[in-house]
């Protein structure tokens, strides 16, 4: 059951997420290949997608990194390099609640960083229906 | 008025006759030979014409009656242009009920049947988004107006006019237990709903009731509209017309809405002139197609952007000046800011950080000069505090938007001079070539997860439009939980493609508001079309058997992300700032294990239905079958198994 409070408070950030999140978390096409974690070696793209969800990352950017207009930026594919990457997850600074080393550990989070990458590209529909 | 030729006789008086012969029935009756106790009449019904025959009362019956009060409440109804009346059946009013069905032989208004207030209430929502006026509500004074006050409470936040008409007894020597009278009955019945009621009236007398339905009409028309409440006594009800009684129902003039004052006009005007980056925010400013016609003019005048905040169909989603998919740039950049009946205004112009502390900090230029148009500084109440926080402008101009902007437009073209016009022009094509560029980030950013399943709203979005971009089609849902795909992709153009929000914010508003918008489109032959969420369906789903019963042709297409979807980020938010646990976040928020199938739930209430849908493979096919049906006249449900937002 949804209450009043949390509903406004929903409300009030509706106008204010696309100011809050920005741009989407992903690199631009042309940047290359993104950088590989420290501890991308030993990274599994398919744990990742199991701590993906178990984490409910999901809920806010999509069950595929897609994002949301409202939620979550986009994540993958292409994600933005590891380092910026782990470094907002611990510390964000704008709306996203903090995922600390308390709860996920660091290969937690190469995992789930693997896993982003992982992610396919976007069909091309042409001509666009809209 | 026709007047009564049969002798009149008051329902006290009648039912004072009702007693006396109840009273010679128990007499004789305990005479008579014990009987099987099965075979004894009710107590509650012991009126039987046999012991009448027998042994009739000293005072003679008058059992029935040309006209009673109901029957003028109905002429009333009917002068005030009332098409449909939303109820589930109560007593409190069943002369109302019966004078609607035959003495008005129901048609305008026709009885639709509901089967829960609140979806009565939120029926008469959408319908009045539609249709620009309210149908009727008719509720039980006390258990009915409860059930009803989520949605009136939204309706008042959403500025629309619903007619709410609650039966009740309040003579408490009339009221009879056996019916459930006494729970049945109040004192004071629009208490309960008064901090969020536009108007409410006690009438004593048919003469009272004609004059409080015609003002309560126009109140709830006059902007900031909203809803009203009358009650109609169950004795007024049922009692005859009295013979000789002079009935007369007073003229109906709505009242133009508020304009704003010349001179605050002229200095609109002439900031918005002299601003090298002005901007238009608008969320509940289009009233009728004229408002969004209106708007286009303001700001192809001043060449001037608009951002959204979709609490009604204000702008075309296409125009080159619609800025609300990259409404961060604009806001930060402008330096005059008009706000046109927002009443958050404040949020487009800051941002809240919601974390541990909670802290906000504005988006707008230091200096930047605001201005604010809207009626809904006329109609602020103190309890429940629809009002948001509270926006220091430069101009503040009481007045409705859509009644002021000809005088805004007009104000504006004088003052602008030919150096002025031509920086227009320039700004112009720069707003133009990033709108452009916008919708194309928005099309490729629906492309994302496009073979996902569940399956991506963005894909949903598309296949839908695919489907129903050649009919007349209206989009009747709330669209905040689906990522505004829609608003972002589709070309709205007329007032009735899109109808803003549920205003207060009360889940459960979508299924019925929807339903209701469709009963309104459906004279005019559009293809209503809602994206349902599923955890609103939940809340009172059986307003698909209405629906069904009434032959409203609806296109549901459930967007069924199997939760509370936003509680639970609110928890999840919670639990990563406790650190004490990140994964369960669904506990109390999702409907899994079992997952509903919506598709039954729509097909027991005799609504054609397929799913759940996964693959998004199946969704063309699926949904031309359903446009099919509704296209017959009927409603239709897709369960779409979707991703969160």
């Amino acid at each position: 059951m949804k209450t009043l409070c949390a509903w406004c408070s929903a409300i009030v950030v509706t106008l204010a997420m696309p100011l809050i999140f920005g741009p989407t978390l992903v690199r631009g096409q042309n940047e290359g290949q993104p950088s590989k974690p420290a501890e991308a070696s030993a990274a599994n793209a398919e744990n990742g997608k199991r701590l993906y969800t178990k984490y409910g990352c999901y809920e806010c950017h999509g069950r595929e990194g897609q994002g949301g207009v409202q939620t979550g930026p986009r994540l993958g594919p292409d994600p933005i390099p590891f380092k910026g990457f782990a470094s907002y997850i611990r510390k964000p600074t704008r709306e996203m609640p903090p995922y600390t080393a308390k709860v996920m550990s660091d290969q937690e989070l190469a995992d789930i960083y693997a896993f982003l990458q992982s992610r396919t590209q976007p069909p091309v529909v042409k001509p666009s229906p809209f | 008025m026709a007047k009564s030729k049969k002798p009149t006789v008051d329902r006290r008086n009648f039912l004072k006759s009702v007693a006396a012969g109840a009273a010679t029935l128990a007499a004789p009756a305990a005479s008579l030979p014990a009987q099987p106790a099965a075979a004894r009449p009710p107590v509650a019904m012991p009126l039987m014409p046999p012991v009448i025959e027998t042994d009739p009362p000293a005072e003679t019956e008058v059992l029935t009656l040309d006209r009673s009060g109901s029957d003028f409440m109905v002429d009333i109804l009917k002068y005030l242009g009332i098409e449909y009346v939303c109820s589930v059946a109560g007593s409190s009013f069943r002369g109302l009920h019966e004078s609607v069905i035959n003495y008005g032989g129901n048609r305008n208004p026709e009885f639709i049947t509901c089967c829960h207030e609140e979806s009565s209430v939120a029926m008469g929502h959408g319908y009045a988004k539609i249709e620009g006026k309210p149908l009727c509500i008719f509720a039980h004074g006390t258990v009915g107006l409860q059930h009803a006050s989520m949605a009136i409470y939204n309706a008042y936040c959403d500025r629309v006019p619903v007619f709410v008409i609650v039966g009740n007894i309040l003579d408490a020597t009339m009221r009879d237990s056996a019916y459930g009278e006494w729970p049945h009955s109040v004192q004071d019945a629009a208490a309960m709903v008064r901090d969020y009621m536009k108007w409410d009236d006690l009438p004593v007398s048919l003469p009272h009731f004609a004059e409080s339905a015609v003002r309560a009409y126009k109140i709830a028309m006059t902007p900031p509209m909203g809803p009203v409440l009358l009650v109609a006594d169950s004795e007024l009800q049922e009692n005859p017309i009295r013979e000789g009684a002079n009935l007369q129902i007073p003229k109906l003039a709505l009242a133009s809405p508020p304009q704003g004052d010349s001179g605050a006009v002229a200095e609109a005007a002439r900031l918005l002139v002299r601003a090298e980056n002005p901007l238009i925010v608008v969320d509940r400013s289009a009233r009728t197609q004229t408002g969004i016609d209106l708007l286009v003019e303001l700001a192809e005048t001043l060449q001037a952007p608009v951002v959204d905040q979709a609490g009604r169909m204000n702008f075309p989603t296409r125009h080159p000046l619609n800025q609300t998919n990259r409404r961060g740039a604009v806001i930060a950049n402008a330096d005059v800011i008009m706000g046109l009946e927002s009443p958050d205004f404040w949020s487009a112009l800051n941002s809240v950080h919601d974390q541990v502390h909670r802290t906000s900090h504005p988006n707008i230029k230091s200096g930047a000069k605001l201005i604010s148009i809207t009626a809904g500084d006329l109609n602020i109440k103190a309890n429940y505090q629809n009002f948001f926080r509270y926006t220091g402008v430069d101009l503040d101009i009481a007045a409705d938007a859509e009644a002021t902007l000809p005088s805004l437009i007009e104000e504006t073209k004088r003052q602008i001079t030919a150096d002025r016009k031509r920086a227009f022009q320039d700004r112009g094509a720069k707003l133009a070539s990033a709108h452009q560029q916008a919708l194309e980030e928005a099309r490729a950013d629906a492309m994302y997860a496009w073979d996902a399943s569940p399956v991506s709203t963005g894909r949903l979005c598309t296949e839908l439009w695919n489907q129903i971009k050649d009919e007349d089609w209206s989009l009747v849902s709330i669209l905040r939980h689906f990522s505004w795909w829609p608003l972002r992709l589709w070309p709205f153009k007329k007032h009735y493609q899109y109808l803003g929000v549920q205003g207060g914010g009360g889940v459960g508003y979508n299924a019925p508001a929807a339903v209701g918008a469709a009963l309104a489109n459906r004279k005019h032959g559009r293809l209503s079309v809602s994206i349902q969420d599923d955890g609103d369906l939940l809340f009172a789903p059986a307003v698909l058997w209405t629906a069904a019963h009434h032959r409203i042709p609806l296109l549901s297409v459930m967007h069924n992300n199997r939760a509370y979807h936003e509680e639970m980020m609110h928890v999840q938010r919670m639990a990563n700032r406790h650190n004490r646990g990140i994964d369960r976040a669904h506990i109390g928020t999702t409907f899994e294990d079992p997952n509903m199938d919506f598709a039954k739930l729509a097909q027991g209430m005799g609504v054609y239905a397929e799913g759940p849908i996964t693959d998004p493979k199946d969704l063309a096919p699926a949904l031309r079958r359903a446009i099919a049906v509704v296209k017959r006249g009927e409603p239709a449900l897709l369960d779409v198994v979707t991703q969160a937002r």
